[in-house]
């Protein structure tokens, strides 16, 4: 069944989109984004480490050929630093697919909405084609989707959290009057969380540490990717209705008298 | 002695010859040109022209490349 979804002309037969960070190191990365199927994977643009500059690097271990980089603009606490950023990302690869998120401070590392605003405009005026992490907030989120940006992902919950997706009403909201794919991205912790977040008819979901800091990332990408698959499964079969009362399954017609 | 010049790059500062390029101070510094990006005093330098761009005394430079993020 091909049941692929598009953002911004690309095509992806996978619904999982994952991280490269917070991996013990780059060998496990690789096996891990293997196992989960993902086709698209984020990356951060960082300094080089000019100490040692045959140490091994991202791109020989999760090949850019092979999967789409998302260049993201983690750690950019203003809309000049995530523009400044992109740039670079879009120089050392060539691509202007790009993640952007913008965060206030810690302990939440809440998306700034602001700012996050004032970079997307940026960077669409720039040419780039703007995947854009924010708030669980519908009214933003159409404000985004108008302003160009090519997908809508906003927090399941905290990054890194782990608490799933804690406002259920306001994904399906939000995927309810969006154009363009909605990704529930952030605070995913285990597989029955992807499931939900798909079952509320996202289009995809991205997730990091849930894989990375799984006791064996490898099995939790297999599980993931098998979650994806069952929750848009569950999500276009259409679940049946709820109800507080009973509904017997067997019929009763038939039943042997005394 | 040569004439030198003084430029930073990442933050630390490093001696150079007057008039080496970009493309010199990559292979100097033993970068993998194809797996990074250079921004020369807040201003990319597209790949192209790494060759035929000379640096001078008080550039500051950036040079990334992707690592693991999420």
């Amino acid at each position: 069944m091909d049941d692929a979804w598009e953002v911004a002309g690309r095509r992806f037969g996978s619904r999982l989109v994952v991280g490269t960070g917070r991996y013990r190191d780059l060998p496990e990365t690789a096996a891990a984004i293997e196992a989960s199927g993902a086709e698209m994977v984020t990356v951060a643009v960082r300094r080089v480490n000019l100490s040692d500059t045959s140490a091994p690097m991202l791109q020989d271990f999760v090949s850019p050929d092979r999967y789409t980089y998302l260049p993201n603009t983690a750690g950019c606490h203003t809309a000049q630093e995530a523009v400044r950023t992109l740039r670079l990302a879009r120089e050392a690869g060539g691509w202007n697919l790009v993640k952007l998120e913008v965060l206030g401070p810690p302990p939440f590392l809440y998306p700034d909405m602001a700012a996050t605003f004032e970079a997307a405009a940026a960077l669409i005026g720039d040419g780039f084609e703007v995947m854009v992490y924010c708030a669980d907030d519908p009214v933003a989120a159409k404000r985004l989707e108008e302003m160009g940006c090519v997908a809508i992902m906003p927090l399941g919950a905290p990054i890194g959290s782990g608490m799933g997706v804690v406002n259920p009403y306001m994904i399906r909201a939000i995927k309810a009057q969006a154009k363009v794919p909605v990704l529930v991205d952030a605070g995913i912790g285990t597989a029955s969380e992807a499931a939900f977040a798909m079952e509320l008819g996202c289009d995809a979901v991205l997730l990091n540490s849930a894989i990375a800091h799984a006791g064996d990332p490898v099995r939790m990408a297999r599980a993931m990717k098998a979650a994806v698959v069952a929750g848009r499964e569950a999500f276009l079969a259409g679940r049946m209705p709820r109800d507080y009362r009973a509904d017997a399954s067997s019929p009763m017609g038939g039943m042997i008298r005394p | 002695m040569e004439a030198s010049i003084t430029v930073t790059v990442n933050g630390q500062e490093h001696a150079l010859p007057t008039m080496a390029s970009v493309a010199a101070l990559l292979t100097r510094l033993g970068l993998d040109g194809r797996k990074v990006a250079v921004e020369r005093n807040l201003a990319i330098v597209p790949r192209s022209i790494w060759a035929s761009t000379p640096l001078a005394d008080g550039d500051a430079l950036e040079i990334v490349a992707f690592i693991g993020g999420g």
